[in-house]
């Protein structure tokens, strides 16, 4: 029962991942722009969301507010600073980014003060249900799971039913291809990092009522999606799925039972619970060393 | 050579007479923690020290002074540059506003033998109370593993024959626990250290669940404590296993959570309901200047510039006066915010620590409300390897 739990929970954080490194990996694998303040756009949905859930009461309103403020100011940094740094080197892109990540934390302590907002789960996906065999398991981590999915699936027909999805793939492939075809590049670049933005922004959104709601919030999710992406294979919002799942059990499940696993092995209690924590926190990083060994370029790598 | 000389002479002559000469205020150099997920506690110790100089017009035990404020976004580096700026560029003879223990090693050993007085109003690692004490470095808050302990003596009092502990995997982590383990006489259900900064602790609360523990200790400052809390309510657990930790739940800390730390036990040396004159003193015009209300920090924050108020005014603003000045600052001579203060002989302070409880406030919001005392005239474990 506790092993099925804590599947769901790894099902879960994959989830929360997935929205934040489809978005990344997008614009890493068409754009190729290594965008280190992906997890600002995550910070900023959440801020958004919860001002507006508190002066109106309503999550839905948050959400509708939210997702648009990410997007819009995604399309805007895109539109103001990333078009400068396309033919630049990577470095330049790092440095840029790394860069924007100082500016938004600092933007956010001085529109919303130091302190941490207060966000709280909605009422009707407040407290938990009964699963099968008399499992507890909290309404909104099963809706984050829902809306994670759902997402997948819109991203799945995006891509392979409609011409804008069309188009993205093929920028992933050939750029200057699609270019010479006629392709407005600029618009379509926009429009990416607009909808990579707001994939973020719907991550924080949701994370708002689990996590604090604090400036710097998106840093620590960043190297997680970034781990995502490695895996996954750049540029593969499949990858990326597959990724983020694979790295929220590893990650789930190392941490509950690595533990449990060295005090079987080890004489000592504390030294072992000191061991499983160590290991546990570098689980998915071992994961990632395992997975490139075998396969350099990810699982799903979009060119070959 | 001899003109050479002559010169030299003059200038020091001028030199050795500036003090005298200077109607300056006496400047006090804080290194604080503005920036960064935890500027939020400089902020507050800012704040309640700056309060207390606005009180009194400017001045601190009737004496003139001047706050000079630099932000050390927790890093030890940039804490040492800050100090070597005040000391060297604006002749800074009192340092004060250590959050974090990293920084507080990494400038005060340093600065105590250049003969600069450090008064913290938080960081109190062991090293400084025990083997690296020092006579000009003082502590108004409480050594690191104060809290802890106030706790285990609270879980020991209530009973508590099974409890859980969950820590960041870190030097602060690993010493909150031991504290806790020094006055905690019952058994350990578990013992979890996390990622520090972790965010997610769903595997952490299912672990916890099925231990089934009489009660939860956990050490997760900041944020991390936030999401803990957060997630700990929506996974029903709270109403049936009490959560208990070291100073867990400041009030900046209760805004963002809301309900869902309602019932969480914490300790402190310290609560905003303390019906003392001067306690009354200091939250109302807390309140008034900033709109909030103060947590343990900014309490801390005001009592350090108390304590140096009550220094200065005894050795008149004269503060190459050292010997008396540390004399004074050792006798504690100031009316503190929770109630009876004095120093031990390692300059750590003896003193009452409680725990509080979070319930609904009044105006809709939550606060702590003292539950109990826990300990009385209670000092640090490390008091018996400081040599003076």
């Amino acid at each position: 029962m506790l092993v099925f739990e804590q599947i769901l929970n790894g099902l879960q954080l994959g989830v929360m991942l997935f929205l934040m490194s489809a978005g990344l990996t997008l614009v890493f694998g068409i754009m190729r722009v290594i965008n280190l303040a992906h997890g600002s756009f995550y910070m900023i949905g959440a801020y958004v969301a919860a001002t507006v859930t508190a002066r109106t009461g309503s999550f839905l309103l948050g959400v509708a507010a939210a997702l648009p403020a990410a997007a819009l100011t995604g399309m805007l940094v895109e539109f103001l600073i990333l078009r400068r740094l396309y033919h630049r080197d990577h470095l330049d892109q790092v440095l840029a980014t790394f860069g924007l990540i100082f500016f938004f934390n600092e933007l956010i302590r001085m529109i919303w003060g130091r302190s941490p907002l207060f966000m709280e789960v909605p009422t009707r996906l407040a407290g938990s249900v009964e699963l099968f065999g008399g499992l507890q398991y909290p309404v909104y981590r099963l809706a984050i799971i829902l809306v994670g999915i759902l997402v997948a699936l819109f991203l799945y027909l995006l891509f392979s039913r409609t011409r804008l999805g069309m188009r993205i793939r093929a920028g992933a492939t050939n750029r200057e291809m699609i270019g010479a075809l006629g392709v407005n590049i600029p618009l379509l670049y926009t429009l990416i990092f607009g909808l990579g933005t707001l994939l973020a922004g719907l991550a924080g959104v949701m994370a708002g009522p689990l996590f604090a709601v604090e400036a710097g919030m998106g840093d620590s999710v960043l190297i997680l999606t970034f781990v995502v992406i490695v895996i996954g294979g750049i540029g593969s919002v499949r990858g990326a799925f597959i990724g983020a799942v694979l790295v929220g059990l590893v990650d789930t499940l190392a941490r509950a039972f690595l533990p449990e696993l060295f005090r079987l092995l080890l004489a000592s209690p504390s030294s072992a619970d000191r061991m499983g924590a160590a290991l546990a926190s570098m689980s998915v990083y071992i994961f990632m060393a395992l997975v490139l060994s075998v396969k350099p370029a990810g699982l799903f790598p979009a060119r070959e | 050579m001899k003109r050479f000389f002559v010169f030299f002479s003059a200038l020091c002559l001028v030199l050795a007479a500036l003090p005298a000469m200077a109607v300056q205020p006496v400047k006090i150099g804080m290194i604080t923690t503005l920036s960064t997920k935890a500027g939020y506690l400089g902020e507050e110790i800012r704040d309640g020290f700056q309060l207390a100089i606005d009180m009194e017009n400017g001045r601190l035990g009737g004496i003139p002074v001047k706050l000079l404020v630099g932000d050390d976004g927790r890093k030890p580096e940039n804490g040492r540059r800050l100090a070597e700026r005040f000391i060297q560029k604006d002749h800074v003879k009192i340092l004060t506003g250590l959050v974090f223990s990293n920084v507080a090693m990494a400038v005060v050993p340093k600065v105590v033998r250049q003969g600069i007085f450090v008064i913290s109003p938080n960081a109190g690692p062991s090293r400084l109370a025990g083997k690296g004490c020092n006579k000009n470095y003082f502590n108004v808050s409480w050594q690191t593993d104060n809290l802890s302990e106030v706790i285990g003596q609270y879980a020991t009092e209530q009973g508590y024959r099974n409890v859980f502990i969950i820590a960041p995997n870190y030097i602060a982590g690993k010493d909150n626990v031991a504290g806790f383990k020094r006055y905690y006489k019952g058994k350990v259900a578990g013992e979890l250290y996390t990622t520090l900064g972790q965010a997610d602790y769903a595997a952490e609360i299912a672990a916890l669940r099925s231990a089934a523990p009489d009660a939860v200790y956990f050490f997760l400052p900041g944020g991390m404590g936030i999401n803990f809390l957060k997630q700990y309510a929506q996974s029903g657990l709270s109403r049936d296993i009490p959560l208990m930790g070291p100073a867990a739940t400041d009030e900046r800390l209760l805004h963002a959570v809301g309900a869902a730390a309602l019932g969480v036990i914490n300790s402190s040396q310290w609560c905003v309901d303390f019906h003392t004159p001067a306690n009354e003193r200091f939250v109302t015009a807390f309140i008034k200047k900033y709109g909030r209300t103060p947590t343990l920090f900014a309490s801390q924050g005001y009592d350090a510039a108390r304590l140096i108020g009550s220094a200065l005014a005894a050795v008149k603003g004269d503060m190459s006066r050292t010997d008396d000045f540390r004399r004074a600052l050792e006798k504690a001579d100031f009316t503190s915010v929770r109630g009876t203060f004095r120093f031990g002989p390692n300059h750590f302070p003896i003193q009452d620590f409680y725990v509080r409880r979070v319930m609904a406030a009044k105006d809709g919001g939550y606060t702590n409300r003292m539950l109990k005392k826990v300990f009385n005239d209670h000092i640090d474990a490390y008091v018996g390897q400081c040599k003076m």
